[in-house]
C-alpha cells in the first residue's frame, strides 16, 4: 500500500523532470540566500564583539552558513539529475546514486529545520552575552588609558547614540560605577574627597550620566549632571521628566535588535526549509517513477510514481531491520564461546528441505 | 565645408551599424543610472534640507533626473534606427523624423555637459545657502516652543552628532547666541541676571555648546560649559584641547559631504556623456552613408558619411531659422492683421 501513488504518463513526466531542474536552479539561488543571511548575521554579531561577553552565539551563523554551501551543493547535483531525467537512456547513469541522494536531502532538510529553530532558541543566549558584555563595558568606560580598553568609552557612547538606549536597564546603572577616570578628578577638593569617602569601595559615584546618554528630542537643553536633584535646575521635576535623556536599556536595545533580524532570518529559512523539502518530494516522485518505468520495459508507458511503497510503519521496520542487520554482518554466533567449529545442531524443524529422508536409491538399484 | 566626411564600405557600414547598436543599449543603461543617481543626490539634499537657505542647488539633480530620462528615449530609438538602417525596404520611415531627432537628442546631450559644469560650480552657491541656513538654525535652536521651529533643535543636534561638527564656521559660533530658552532660566537668580545685564540685548550668552558638539572618541567625559576657564576644570587647557569637542564647523562639513557627491556623480555622468555623444556620432554617420546608398541598385556599393553637410554656423542657422520664423511668423501676421483693420 503505497503512500500517495501518483500515476505518471511520458509527457507528466518530462514536464516534471523539467520543473524540477529549474526548481533545483531555484533552491541553489536560495542557498545562496541562506549563506548570505548566515554572513550577515555573522557581520553584526561581530561588530558589537565588545559589548557581548564570552558566549557561544557564533553556532547559529556558522550553522545558516555551512547549511546555505551544502544546500548549493547538493541542488546542484539535483538540478543536473533533474536535467539528464527527460532522457531514460541518461537516466540510468544516476539510477544507483538517485535513491542515496534522496534520502542524504531528506536528513539535510532536518539540517535546515534546525538551522530556523535554533535562529529563535538563540535569544536566551544572546541575552546573557548581552547583559554580562555591557556590564564590563560600562565598567571599563572610564579607562581610556588602559591598553585594550581605550575604545570602549568610544564604543558604548557611539552605542547610546545610535540605540537611543542609556546604560545597562535603565541610566540608573551609572549611578552605581565610577565612569569619571581618577585623571580627571581634583583629588584637593573637598567635594571629591567627600564622595571617594561616602562609599565603601572608594570609587567616585555620581548621579550623572555621560552626554550620550541625552535625548535629541527633548526640548530643553540636556541636564546631564545632578539627575536625581530638583533643585539644582530650574523647572525641572527629575520623577516626570521622561525626555530629557534616552529611557531605554542598551541592553533592551541591542535584544530587540539582534532578535528582529533572527526573526526575520528565522522566517526566511522556514520558508527555504518548505521549498527543499517539496523539491525533495517532486525528486521522489521523479525517481520511483523512472524505476517503475525501467520494471515495465517500455519507455514510453504510463508508470505510477509514489513517496513510499509501503506504508509508513512497514517501511520504518524494514530500515530498522536492516540497520540492525547492518551491525551483525561481521559477528558469527556467540553461543558456545563463539567457537565456529563446535557443531552446534540446529533446532528442529531443519530450514534446509532436501527432500524426505528415506527415498530408496532407484538408480543405483537398477544399475547393480 | 562638410564636417568630418568619412568613407564607408559596405563591410564597414555592417560593422557600424552592429556596434551602434551595442553602444545605444550601453547608453540607455547609462541614461538609467543618470536618472538614478540625480534621484540620489536629490534625497540626499532634501535630508539636510532644513540646514538650507533656498533650494537653488536641486536644479542640478532635476536637471540629471531630465536628461536621464530624455537619455533613455533618445538611445532606444537610437537603436532601433540603426537596427532598420541597414534594411532599406524600413529605414525610409524614419527620414522625417531624423532632422527633429538628431536637434533635441544634440540639445540633451548638451544639457548633460552643462549638469556636469553645475555639480561643480554651484559650490559658491551651496556655502551661502548653508550659511545661512545653520545660522537661523542655530538661533532657532531654542524656540522648542515656536510653531514651525520647533523641530530645529532636534536638527540641529542630529547634524552635528552624524557629520562630527559644532556651529556654523565652528564651536565659538554657540557663544554668540543664546540657546537656552529663558523658560529655563531661573531669573532670580544672581548668575543670570548678570549675564543678561552684561549685554546690549539682553541675551543668556554663556562660554558653553550643547552636548551634540561632544566628541565621542574623547578619552574625559565631554566638557560642555566653561570652555574658555581653564581652571573651572581639572587638568584642562582650551588652547590645547581638541579632542574634547568637535572643531570641524558644520558649513564647511557639509560642503565637504556635498562636493564629493557631486563630485562623483559628475564624474560618472562625464562619462556617460562621451558614450551618448559617441553614439549620436555614430548614428549620424550611419544615417548619412545609408542616404547615399537610397535608391541605388547595388546596396552594396563604398559611400560617403559625414557629420554635419555644411560648417557649423550654418547647420546651427538652419536648426535656429524655423523656432525664428514660427516666433516671426505670429509678429507679421499681428502686423498685417493691424494692416487691414486700420
Amino acid at each position: 500500500m503505497a503512500v500517495l501513488r501518483v500515476k505518471f504518463t511520458k509527457s507528466k513526466r518530462d514536464k516534471l523532470a523539467q520543473v524540477l531542474w529549474i526548481l533545483n536552479w531555484v533552491s541553489v539561488l536560495t542557498g545562496i540566500i541562506l549563506f548570505g543571511l548566515g554572513l550577515f548575521l555573522k557581520v553584526e554579531i561581530n561588530k558589537r564583539w565588545e559589548l557581548m561577553a564570552e558566549r557561544d552565539v557564533h553556532y547559529v551563523p556558522n550553522m545558516l552558513i555551512a547549511v546555505g554551501l551544502v544546500a548549493c551543493a547538493i541542488n546542484f547535483l539535483g538540478g543536473k539529475i533533474c536535467y539528464d531525467c527527460v532522457d531514460s537512456a541518461k537516466f540510468l547513469r544516476w539510477k544507483l546514486i538517485l535513491l542515496p541522494y534522496i534520502v542524504c536531502t531528506f536528513f539535510f532538510t532536518f539540517s535546515v529545520l534546525a538551522g530556523a529553530l535554533l535562529c529563535y532558541g538563540m535569544r536566551g543566549e544572546l541575552e546573557d552575552a548581552l547583559t554580562l558584555g555591557l556590564t564590563q563595558a560600562m565598567r571599563f568606560y572610564k579607562d581610556t588609558d588602559t591598553p585594550g580598553r581605550c575604545f570602549l568609552k568610544r564604543t558604548v557612547d557611539l552605542l547610546q547614540i545610535e540605540f537611543q538606549c542609556c546604560g545597562n536597564a535603565g541610566y540608573r546603572d551609572w549611578f552605581y560605577i565610577q565612569w569619571v577616570s581618577n585623571r580627571y578628578l581634583d583629588m584637593s577638593q573637598k567635594e571629591v574627597v567627600d564622595r571617594l569617602r561616602s562609599n565603601v569601595e572608594g570609587k567616585y559615584l555620581v548621579d550623572g550620566v555621560p552626554f550620550s546618554c541625552c535625548n535629541t528630542y527633548s526640548p530643553r537643553p540636556c541636564i546631564q549632571d545632578q539627575i536625581t536633584n530638583a533643585t539644582a535646575h530650574y523647572n525641572y521635576e527629575p520623577q516626570t521628566e521622561e525626555l530629557n535623556l534616552w529611557m531605554k536599556g542598551c541592553r533592551r536595545a541591542l535584544l530587540d535588535y539582534y532578535t528582529n533580524i533572527m526573526q526575520s532570518i528565522g522566517l526566511t529559512v522556514l520558508i527555504a526549509w518548505l521549498f527543499e523539502l517539496s523539491v525533495l518530494m517532486g525528486v521522489r516522485y521523479l525517481q520511483t517513477s523512472l524505476e517503475n518505468v525501467l520494471k515495465q520495459g517500455d519507455p514510453d508507458s504510463e508508470s505510477e510514481g509514489w513517496l513510499l511503497e509501503n506504508s509508513f510503519a512497514e517501511t520504518a521496520r524494514s530500515n530498522l531491520n536492516i540497520i540492525k542487520n547492518l551491525g551483525k554482518c561481521n559477528q558469527i554466533d556467540t553461543a558456545d564461546n563463539g567457537d565456529p567449529n563446535i557443531d552446534v545442531p540446529s533446532p528442529a524443524p531443519s530450514t534446509a528441505h532436501y527432500g524426505p529422508d528415506n527415498v530408496p536409491p532407484k538408480e543405483a538399484a537398477k544399475e547393480s | 565645408m562638410v564636417v568630418m566626411k568619412m568613407k564607408f564600405p559596405f563591410a564597414k557600414r555592417v560593422k557600424l551599424a552592429q556596434g551602434l547598436w551595442l553602444l545605444s543599449w550601453l547608453a540607455t543603461v547609462a541614461g538609467a543610472l543618470t536618472f538614478t543617481l540625480g534621484c540620489i543626490l536629490k534625497t540626499e539634499l532634501r535630508k539636510r534640507a532644513e540646514a538650507m537657505d533656498n533650494t537653488e542647488i536641486h536644479a542640478v539633480p532635476n536637471t540629471l533626473m531630465v536628461v536621464g530620462l530624455a537619455s533613455l528615449a533618445i538611445n532606444y530609438f537610437a537603436g532601433r534606427i540603426c537596427q532598420d538602417a541597414l534594411d532599406a525596404t524600413r529605414f525610409p520611415r524614419w527620414k522625417n523624423m531624423l532632422k527633429p531627432y538628431f536637434g533635441v537628442a544634440c540639445f540633451f546631450t548638451a544639457l548633460m555637459l552643462l549638469a556636469v559644469i553645475m555639480s561643480y560650480a554651484m559650490k559658491g552657491n551651496l556655502e551661502a545657502s548653508l550659511k545661512i541656513g545653520l545660522k537661523n538654525g542655530i538661533r532657532f535652536y531654542k524656540d522648542t516652543d515656536t510653531p514651525g521651529r520647533c523641530f530645529q533643535k532636534q536638527t540641529i543636534d542630529r547634524l552635528q552628532m552624524d557629520f562630527q561638527c559644532c556651529g556654523n564656521t565652528d564651536f565659538k559660533d554657540w557663544f554668540e547666541v543664546q540657546w537656552i530658552s529663558n523658560r529655563y532660566l531661573d531669573f532670580s537668580s544672581k548668575e543670570v541676571k548678570d549675564r543678561i545685564k552684561s549685554n546690549v540685548d539682553g541675551r543668556y550668552l554663556l562660554d558653553g555648546v550643547p552636548f551634540s558638539c561632544c566628541n565621542p572618541s574623547s578619552p574625559r567625559p565631554c566638557i560642555q560649559y566653561q570652555l574658555t576657564n581653564n581652571t573651572a576644570h581639572y587638568n584642562y587647557e582650551h588652547q590645547t584641547e581638541e579632542l574634547n569637542i568637535y572643531v570641524r564647523g558644520c558649513r564647511e562639513a557639509l560642503v565637504n559631504y556635498y562636493m564629493g557627491l557631486m563630485n562623483t556623480i559628475g564624474a560618472g555622468v562625464l562619462s556617460f556623456f562621451l558614450l551618448q555623444s559617441s553614439v549620436l556620432a555614430s548614428l549620424r554617420l550611419l544615417q548619412t552613408s545609408m542616404e547615399a546608398v537610397a535608391g541605388l541598385e547595388n546596396a552594396e556599393v563604398e559611400t560617403e558619411g559625414y557629420l554635419l553637410e555644411k560648417g557649423v554656423k550654418e547647420t546651427i542657422m538652419e536648426y535656429v531659422d524655423p523656432v525664428l520664423k514660427f516666433l516671426m511668423l505670429n509678429q507679421v501676421a499681428d502686423g498685417e492683421e493691424q494692416a487691414a483693420t486700420a
